[in-house]
């Protein structure tokens, strides 16, 4: 889609941009000590913390990545805000005291508070940047998603943008700042996405198309499947109902289910749809758009130039309820269930894509309407990343239920959740915000699911980039909303990515060079220490942002959940509830766990097909997901290691 | 910290583990019972999906209204952990 940029949204989000780092600089003056600038002295009120929680855990995954999750295959993406929400029960029932009692700066500190051993610190400082790091990749992939249609830049600009306003941000303060910028994210982004909401139960659905120009898509016939043939004695009569001439199939168009229709300079696109289940030979055209990538790299829509001059085209938004119970065309305001009920008993046009790739070495995205009842859209299996459970074998449905493990136990591993505690004066501050957190967490979750099907009938959604889809709701409504939901979105990003520089930099300062390297320093020398490493994490994540774009958001924080819970949670727990774990059970528990999961997903057909771009993926892996086999595996190397080397340990970690 | 909120943590843990275990497994195993609608024109994706989002904070507020707040006051049980 072309993005036109709309000043009342710009001079909102530079508002927004500009209040948090005048508040971000004004709060720096404070911080000098290490003690400030990682942990804010611990003396963050509870409920302050509780809501930066908030700020700091819904990412632009959350935001962007599941509502656009379910503005596309519509329940699926609602099991991604299921799983991210019950980590926190094992957050608040499990970790969050021990955590704040054991430790002070970084998630190391915990593990290592009882061996005081450099190769815990090396290990868990270690799993702490690769977990970050691949936190940070669906960020910034966000945050140019974001820019895209607010600005009107290019994806990778965006991404630059976010990338040095956040850099900015941790050097200058550290987690006061970052503390303050989560809150205030977090409140806003609750609040904005409730009025959302709201509005969307307002407005009810409504069968009118939306969008400026209000197209409605074709479908005509059915017709006879040997009509499509240049010789066909009927075909004279589907070319003037079309209006134009069918263009004979060749190479891969040839039984693609595809066909085109030329008149003049205009070439139209349809899809031969199966038009009745009981006559297999008969089929419906359904209007498609399509996206030509040419072998030199120009991009051609609807077989013209993008634009919106005349001979140029554009894709059209889409997205809207083609059938409503009992006939109606417009349901009016309705209720919390009642959107769903309705939703149930209604039909709504979906939008997939099918890729051809030509000899020429043209790659043509087709997108078509593919109408769905909606009882389908609210049961889970649609999305393709789902589909296992529907299917008959058991490897599809251990990768859900590896999805569904990671989530649950990846949130209280993930190393810039755990530092919060740190910001709190004691064990009852920490438990308090967690149920701060919790509340409002799970509040937003409960709305991803009327702002991602609210997306999915607004008419407004674009077919290339699911991840778009809220802020596309949010422009529907009206240009001021889109303004302050891009920039809630925007902060989203700059709350987490600041979380995830900070516990990054808190790694290396403490973790890598202070305890392992034993590097002496003043508390001055370890904050400017912890600014140059936010330096060049932060540089990092911009290149990633670039390389990464165009993938859904929520799936790749998925993979971030995978490897935080094999890494972390195995040797966390373990701590707390066994009397025989060793420092070398420890190590080779958070290095197995990192390890296998890594390389699981770095091999896995979800990755070979969606990053590296294989037609044939390498089949190493059963399924995608690896949680199911690596957190348990870190779980069983802890003991076994630990096992082996009991009695050893005492006298070694005293050395060590 | 005291070892009862670590044991009452504990509990509430494995109650919320059954209810999310149930519901995965449902979805892994028998993803037609899901399409079910019991209440209102509700299928049961979205009631079990909102009873666990629901029942999550429930569970937490439960554990904050029974918890007690004396905090560190006893440091045997500090070093070892929740089982102590």
């Amino acid at each position: 889609m072309i993005y036109e940029r709309s000043m009342s949204a710009v001079v909102l989000f530079t508002v927004f941009v500009g209040f948090t780092l005048g508040l971000s600089f004004w709060l720096g003056r404070k911080a000098k000590s290490s003690e400030g600038y990682f942990a804010a002295h611990g003396q963050i009120p509870w409920f302050v913390n509780g809501i930066a929680f908030a700020g700091d855990y819904l990412s632009a995954a959350s935001f962007l990545g599941i509502c656009g999750m379910i503005a596309v295959s519509g329940y699926d993406g609602f099991l991604y805000s299921i799983g991210f929400l019950a980590g926190w029960i094992v957050a608040l029932f499990v970790v969050a005291e021990p955590m704040k009692r054991l430790g002070k700066f970084t998630f190391a500190d915990a593990l290592d508070a009882k061996f005081n051993s450099p190769g815990i610190k090396l290990a868990a400082g270690i799993s702490t940047l690769v977990v970050s790091v691949f936190y940070l990749i669906p960020q910034m992939v966000g945050a140019g998603v974001l820019v895209e249609p607010l600005l009107g830049f290019e994806h990778w600009v965006g991404v630059l943008i976010v990338g040095t306003v956040v850099i900015l941000i941790v050097v200058t303060a550290g987690m006061v700042s970052t503390t303050w910028v989560q809150f205030l994210k977090g409140s806003l982004l609750v609040v904005f996405s409730a009025i959302l909401s709201w509005m969307i139960l307002e407005r009810g659905f409504s069968t009118k198309p939306g969008g400026d120009e209000q197209r409605i898509f074709r479908t005509l016939g059915p017709y006879a499947q040997a009509d499509f043939k240049p010789t066909a004695a009927n075909l004279p009569n589907i070319e003037a109902e079309v209006g134009g001439n069918l263009v004979v199939p060749q190479g891969e168009w040839d039984a693609s289910g595809f066909v085109q229709f030329t008149a003049g300079d205009e070439t139209s696109t349809w899809k031969l749809d199966a038009a009745d289940d009981s006559k297999a030979d008969t089929v419906l055209l359904r209007e498609c758009q399509w996206v030509t990538t040419k072998a030199d790299g120009s991009v051609l829509i609807n077989g013209q130039p993008k634009g919106t001059g005349d001979g140029q085209a554009v894709l059209t938004p889409v997205g809207r309820i083609t059938r409503l119970p009992d006939g109606q065309e417009e349901t009016g305001s309705l209720g919390m269930a009642e959107f769903f009920s309705t939703l149930q008993e209604s039909e709504v046009e979906l939008w997939r894509k099918h890729s051809l790739k030509e000899a020429s070495g043209d790659k043509t995205d087709i997108y078509y309407p593919k109408l769905t009842p909606g009882s389908e859209v609210l049961r889970p299996g649609e999305n393709p990343k789902f589909a296992g459970i529907r299917g008959d074998s058991i490897f599809g449905k251990l990768n859900f239920i590896s999805l569904m493990l990671a989530l649950f136990c990846g949130t209280a591993s993930l190393p810039h959740i755990l530092i919060r505690y740190y910001t709190v004066k004691d064990e009852s501050s920490a438990r308090k915000s967690t149920i701060v957190g919790i509340a409002s967490i799970g509040f937003f979750y409960v709305l991803t699911l009327y702002l991602g099907l609210g997306a999915m009938t607004s008419g407004a959604m674009d077919v290339t980039s699911s991840n778009m889809s809220a802020p596309l709701l949010a422009r529907s409504m009206s240009t001021w909303l889109f303004g302050a939901i891009s920039a809630i979105a925007f902060t989203t990003v700059l709350g987490t990515v600041s979380g995830l520089i900070l516990a990054s930099a808190g790694a290396v300062t403490h973790d890598l060079c202070s305890s392992y390297f034993g590097w002496e320093m003043t508390d001055e020398e370890k904050v400017r220490l912890a600014k140059t490493s936010s330096v060049v994490v932060g540089g990092i994540a911009i290149v990633l942002g670039i390389l990464f774009k165009g993938l859904n958001v929520g799936f790749l924080v998925g993979w971030a959940f995978s490897v935080a819970a094999s890494a972390n949670l195995p040797a966390l727990v373990m701590i707390l509830f066994w009397k025989g774990v060793t420092r070398q059970g420890v190590i080779a528990a958070v290095i197995v766990g990192m390890v296998s999961s890594l390389g699981w997903i770095l091999v896995s057909d979800d990755t070979c097909k969606a990053v590296y771009g294989m037609s044939e993926p390498l089949g190493i892996t059963p399924f995608s997901q690896p949680g199911i086999v690596t957190i348990p595996l870190g779980f069983l190397t802890l003991i076994a290691v630990s096992k082996m080397t009991t009695g050893t340990a005492q006298d070694e970690s005293a050395a060590a | 910290m005291n070892s009862s909120n670590a044991r009452l943590g504990v509990r509430l843990f494995f109650v919320y583990l059954l209810l999310y275990g149930g519901f995965v497994l449902i979805n892994a195993f028998a993803p037609s019972q899901m399409e079910a609608t019991p209440i209102a024109g509700l299928n049961l994706a979205i009631l079990y999906g909102f009873g666990l989002i629901i029942g999550a904070l429930v569970l937490s507020l439960v554990y904050g209204a029974l918890c007690s707040n004396e905090d560190a006051t006893d440091d045997s049980s500090s070093s070892t952990g929740a089982d102590a």
